[in-house]
């Protein structure tokens, strides 16, 4: 054993706090103190009281190392007890379980988010977005794109005017034409955009409402392209099990048209797993070689595939929103249910 | 279109499919079925019942006592209905059967008198809204007889949605060609039950024909190029044989008469519209064609309401004048009624876009303009007059008199589109053999006439093939593209291979608006406010743009601002004890055009807030959202829009909804006020009396956003800074703006920056002045400054704040 002081008081600094942590309550404490700070026979203050018996020159050191151990010790005595009075409190005195402070949340529309999560997997496909007027003429949303104005197909978009030929877009459509005015092939685009229709406002019906072009017009582009590049989107937009089926249909701008259905699949909590219907996402095809050339390109040359949908009823059947009203209603109990 | 099942696979040999595997064909032929209706669904149970003989209930004045022969026994029945009768048929529900409803028929006792089973009302079938009565049924029957199987209820009837092109598809044979695939191949026409052999004459002409003492003639070739008329005498108007309801009623349309019933027979089998004309009443049996004139302006259709005519107007007209609004509707006047003997018959052709003119001049459509309207067969008219007159003489009686007069001063010639396997390739991806696209095509009645072979010029070896195009698909192939479009289709789109090709980049970028548009959501999200998006159409007084066909007249405007907008928005969150409301959107702002000039639009970002600035917290006590909040949300906005800062200064805007004397305008270089930002006026909100200032912004983006300026760093400097405090005493008037104005010009180079920190209104302070405390801070970028230099720089902006604006450092 050995007797240099300052050795003892190491020894005794490290006994003292381990018998302070392994202390199991006051009592413990309280008979820990006794032991090492106890007046008459505490360890520590042995060692105090036996200062005198040094030689004068090692006094102030030793007698300095004792009484930061005896703070040490102290210290660790105070926040032991204070830990064990409240037993499932925090280390420090504050009650950590009340709410943290932060500024208001804010967040995007869940429309505005559903374009968003459609544009950013088209960007990662080489997609840059367009836009164009929502006051448009009937050159662009009708006859460039093929559709005469005395042809039924352009009754069923019933077609808002503003000032004699001049109207509110009933598509994104128009944008292809003056994209492919402006700039020459290849071209890789999604327009997303406000269109406007005749309509009276529903649970599916808003007469103003979000759409999503999409137009690729490039040498080359095949039905085979458009077929795997909506696929693509569609699983990459709805998960990789995702089957997408493409329906002959019409539309007076694309010829072969198609309308694109896909059929997700869900996973239930159990861990099975279900097909959902088919479900219509969009209206789709070739592009007509009568648009092509209304723009001034050589449909011999370039062919092209354009698509458009519709993103607030694709948020409908994404967040369970039964009437597309709510999107417009704008309430904040709403709107927060989408702050991410 | 509805389309009745039983019809179809009359139509197609060799069709055997389920309503649901016909739907899910047709799908991908590009006719979806919405919906599938089977009208004997669940009446399985029923039987025709035959009552033998009714007689009184004993002990219930309402109530019969009926003996019905259900086919298995003679049973007596209680029956409520007023209108039984002796030797009729009824719906006949057994004991044990099973109703809509999972209704179970007992044996009961009622008012005691035994009844085993019940006879229906067709409300209780489900087959109509006549409770009144039990469903008296017309016709002869064998007593047990299924029901459904009885009435032709065992049909399904395929709400089939026909696209704009398809004209030829509003007829069950055009359905039925899309699905001859799936049967043996082909569609042949069922013969009519009871109809006698007929032998047909035609008598054609150019403008004008006649014989039999009936004369048809066109005057207007352009909108009706074909018209034919056949002459019946002697038919009986009576209701139609049973499986001519049956297959009315298949395919969604009403029995009327057999005559009426019969030329609907054939316009839903084969799409050819036609028209019966009472004879007597076509004023000397003869017909013109020609637009109205001048002074028929107005004309009684067979419904009973008069139409106003135009000159544009197509009108068959007989020797007195118009008889039928030409491919719309027949005349009230000329209409077969009861005593109708004999009929005129008219199997035309009209020109479709006149028909759509005037069915929207009109604002009515008809079955017959719906078709005209999309194209019809110029091919068929024979075959459809043929049909009507024998299915008339089948159901109705009477001859045929005299030829069929066929008036044909534009006959029609078939088109023949060159089709290049090449062209396919080239648009489809897939190369195709000439024989199987003959195959493809066939079925749908497109002839390859001929094939061209065309020698490697260069590199490329080609086939053309000669597609002869049938008259009922002229209206809507009638190109190369149109003929690739049905290759495609029939080879079946979900066959087609969807593998990912070689793709260049492309040469349009993303536009510039869209990235700061992205920019401002993140930036305002981040500031805790929400995305809302509003329709831009407004009432009155919140635009000048006006819709010139609103739907809504509440909301006919287009909106100039989003403001007005968002506020209604503030009004349903706050209605709604939403007491925090933040909302930001981004929109387009529409202003009419000088005049002859088109109208313009604009990108606005507009945003409204009221309640707390920040979340409630125990820790402190919530302010509510202030002017400062307000102008400094304003300010970044308008450098994030405009690439950099713009002066923003307190003054009223003209035409805003904010309370003018807390109203800042930002400015462009040029002067213009981009944007204006202040508290709402209290008349412009409506706002419970709990809620507190709503607060608004309003700013026009650059439509072509700059790209935002290149930060050039200036470096740090390693020297520390020194700073002084100024408390000054400004008198009333003098602006925080002019003091900092003061202070940079006095302080010299040196300042880095000045912020006032402290502002104090006290009363110990004489007429409206204000003490304002600056924190001035000095820093030389290559030396640490002197106490005596920046004494020196302060003393000097003290002058200057004295002299300039006569504000005084306090004591």
């Amino acid at each position: 054993m050995t007797t240099n002081p300052r050795e003892v008081l190491a020894t005794l600094e490290a006994e003292a706090l381990a018998a302070i942590a392994t202390a199991a309550d006051a009592d413990g404490l309280e008979a820990v103190r006794i032991a090492f700070l106890g007046r008459s026979e505490g360890r520590i203050s042995a060692v105090l009281r036996g200062l005198g018996s040094l030689p004068p020159e090692e006094r102030p050191a030793v007698g300095q190392e004792a009484n930061r151990v005896k703070g040490v010790v102290t210290a660790a005595l105070e926040e032991r007890t204070a830990a064990l009075e409240r037993p499932d409190g925090p280390a420090s005195g504050t009650d950590l379980t009340l709410p943290g402070r932060r500024p208001w949340r804010g967040g995007l529309h869940p429309v505005t988010q559903a374009v968003d999560e459609i544009w950013h997997i088209f960007r990662d496909l080489g997609f840059a977005r367009a836009r164009g007027p929502e006051a448009d003429t009937e050159w662009y949303n009708f006859e460039a794109l093929n559709t005469p104005l005395d042809h039924p197909a352009a009754d069923e978009q019933d077609t808002l005017y503003l000032v004699d030929s001049v109207l509110l877009r009933s598509h994104t459509s128009p944008v292809q034409m003056r994209t492919m005015e402006t700039y020459p092939p290849p071209i890789r685009i999604i327009a997303p955009g406000w269109v406007y229709r005749r309509d009276t406002y529903d649970a599916t019906h808003t007469p103003a409402f979000m759409q999503i072009e999409g137009l690729v017009i490039d040498e080359g582009v095949t039905f085979v392209d458009f077929k795997a590049t909506l696929g693509e989107f569609a699983r990459r937009y709805w998960g990789p099990d995702t089957q997408i089926r493409f329906r002959p249909s019409f539309f007076p701008f694309t010829e072969p048209s198609a309308e694109v259905d896909v059929k997700r699949v869900i996973t239930r909590p159990d861990g099975t797993r279900e097909d959902t219907d088919w479900l219509e996402i969009m209206g789709a095809g070739m592009v007509d070689p009568n648009v092509i050339s209304n723009a001034g390109l050589d449909p011999e040359r370039y062919t092209g595939w354009a698509f458009g949908m519709g993103p607030a009823r694709i948020a409908m059947l994404k967040h369970g929103v039964d009437d597309l009203r709510t999107f417009f209603e704008n309430d904040v109990r709403f709107l927060e249910q989408f702050v991410r | 279109m509805n389309v009745s099942t039983r019809w179809l696979t009359d139509l197609v040999p060799g069709l055997v499919a389920a309503p649901e595997a016909l739907a899910e064909h047709l799908a991908l032929r590009g006719a979806p079925v919405e919906e599938i209706t089977t009208p004997g669904e669940g009446l399985g149970d029923l039987v025709v019942g035959k009552v033998l003989a009714a007689r009184s209930h004993p002990n219930a004045d309402r109530l019969s006592l009926c003996d019905v022969d259900g086919g298995d026994g003679v049973v007596q029945v209680v029956c409520g209905a007023p209108n039984v009768k002796d030797g009729a048929f009824y719906p006949f529900a057994p004991v044990g059967a099973v109703l809509p409803g999972d209704f179970t028929i007992k044996k009961a006792k009622i008012r005691g008198e035994v009844s085993q089973g019940m006879l229906c009302s067709a409300k209780e079938l489900g087959l109509g809204d006549d409770h009144e009565g039990i469903l008296e049924l017309p016709g002869d029957f064998t007593p047990g007889e299924r029901f459904v199987g009885a009435l032709g209820l065992d049909d399904a009837t395929l709400d089939v949605e026909i696209t704009a092109n398809r004209g030829d598809l509003l007829s069950h044979v055009g359905i039925a060609r899309e699905l001859a695939s799936e049967g043996e191949g082909r569609v042949v026409l069922p013969a009519i039950e009871g109809a006698p052999a007929l032998e047909v004459e035609y008598a054609e002409g150019d403008g004008r024909v006649s014989a039999g003492g009936v004369a048809i003639r066109i005057d207007d070739p352009e909108l009706c190029p074909r018209y034919l008329g056949a002459v019946i005498r002697g038919v009986e108007i009576g209701p139609s044989p049973a499986w001519l309801r049956e297959r009315l009623r298949g395919a969604g349309a009403r029995p009327i008469n057999n005559v009426v019933d019969a030329t609907n027979y054939v316009m839903l089998e084969l799409g050819q519209p036609l028209h019966a004309f009472n004879l007597a009443r076509v004023g000397g049996s003869s017909i013109v064609v020609r637009r109205a004139t001048e002074s028929e302006t107005s004309f009684t259709t067979l419904d009973g309401q008069e139409r106003a005519l135009s000159r544009d107007t197509l009108m068959i007209c007989d020797g007195d004048g118009p008889v039928a609004i030409g491919g719309v509707m027949g005349g009230l006047d000329s209409e077969v009624e009861s005593d109708t003997t004999d009929v005129l018959l008219e199997c035309a052709l009209f020109e479709p876009r006149s028909i759509r003119a005037t069915r929207h001049r009109l604002g009515m459509s008809t079955d017959a303009s719906y078709r005209y309207e999309r194209g019809v067969d110029p091919e068929g008219l024979r075959t459809a007059i043929e049909r009507a007159v024998t299915a008339i003489l089948a159901v109705a009686g009477g001859t045929l008199d005299g030829p069929i007069l066929d008036c044909r001063p534009r006959p029609f010639r078939p088109e023949t589109v060159d089709l290049r396997l090449s062209r396919i390739e080239h648009v489809l991806g897939v190369p195709f053999e000439a024989d199987a696209v003959e195959e493809l095509l066939a079925p749908l009645g497109f002839a390859v006439e001929d094939r061209t072979e065309r020698p490697a010029e260069g590199t490329v070896a080609d086939t053309i093939l000669h597609v002869r195009v049938p008259g009922f698909r002229s209206y809507d192939v009638t190109r190369e593209i149109d003929l690739i479009e049905e290759v495609a289709r029939t080879h079946g789109f979900d066959r087609f291979p969807s593998e990912l090709g070689p793709a260049r980049p492309g040469t349009v970028p993303d536009h510039p608006l869209f990235r700061l548009e992205d920019e401002l959501r993140i930036m305002l999200a981040g500031r805790g406010l929400l995305e809302a998006q509003t329709p831009a159409f407004v009432p009155a007084g919140e635009g000048d743009l006006e819709v010139s066909n609103p739907l809504a007249t509440t909301e006919p405007f287009m909106r100039r601002a989003l403001v007005p907008s968002l506020l209604r928005r503030v009004e349903h969150n706050l209605a709604h004890g939403n007491r925090n409301v933040r909302l930001f959107e981004l929109g387009t702002s529409f202003r009419k055009g000088e005049s002859g000039e088109p109208p313009h639009e604009s990108p606005h970002l507009a945003a409204v807030l009221t309640g707390l600035r920040e979340p409630p917290h125990w820790s402190r006590v919530g302010e509510p959202i202030a002017v400062w909040d307000l102008k400094a949300l304003f300010a970044d906005v308008v450098h994030m829009a405009y690439g950099g800062p713009l002066p923003i200064t307190a003054e009223p805007v003209e035409g805003v909804r904010l309370d003018p004397a807390v109203t800042f305008a930002a400015r462009t270089e040029g002067g213009g006020v981009v944007g204006h930002a202040g508290r709402v006026a209290d008349a412009a909100v409506d706002t419970p009396p709990w809620a507190g200032d709503v607060w608004a912004f309003e700013l026009t983006l650059p439509e072509e956003p700059a790209p935002a300026p290149t930060v050039v760093h200036r470096p740090l400097s390693a020297h520390p800074a020194s700073e002084r405090d100024l408390a000054l005493i400004v008198p009333a008037g003098v602006t925080a703006a002019s003091l900092e104005a003061a202070i940079r010009s006095g302080a010299g180079s040196d300042l880095e920056s000045v912020e006032p920190f402290d502002v104090y209104e006290g009363e110990e302070l004489a007429d409206g002045a204000r003490s304002v405390a600056f924190r001035l801070r000095f820093r030389a970028p290559s030396r640490t400054l002197k106490d005596r230099e920046v004494d020196r720089h302060v003393a000097r902006v003290l002058t200057r704040l004295e002299e300039d604006l006569g504000v005084t450092a306090r004591g």
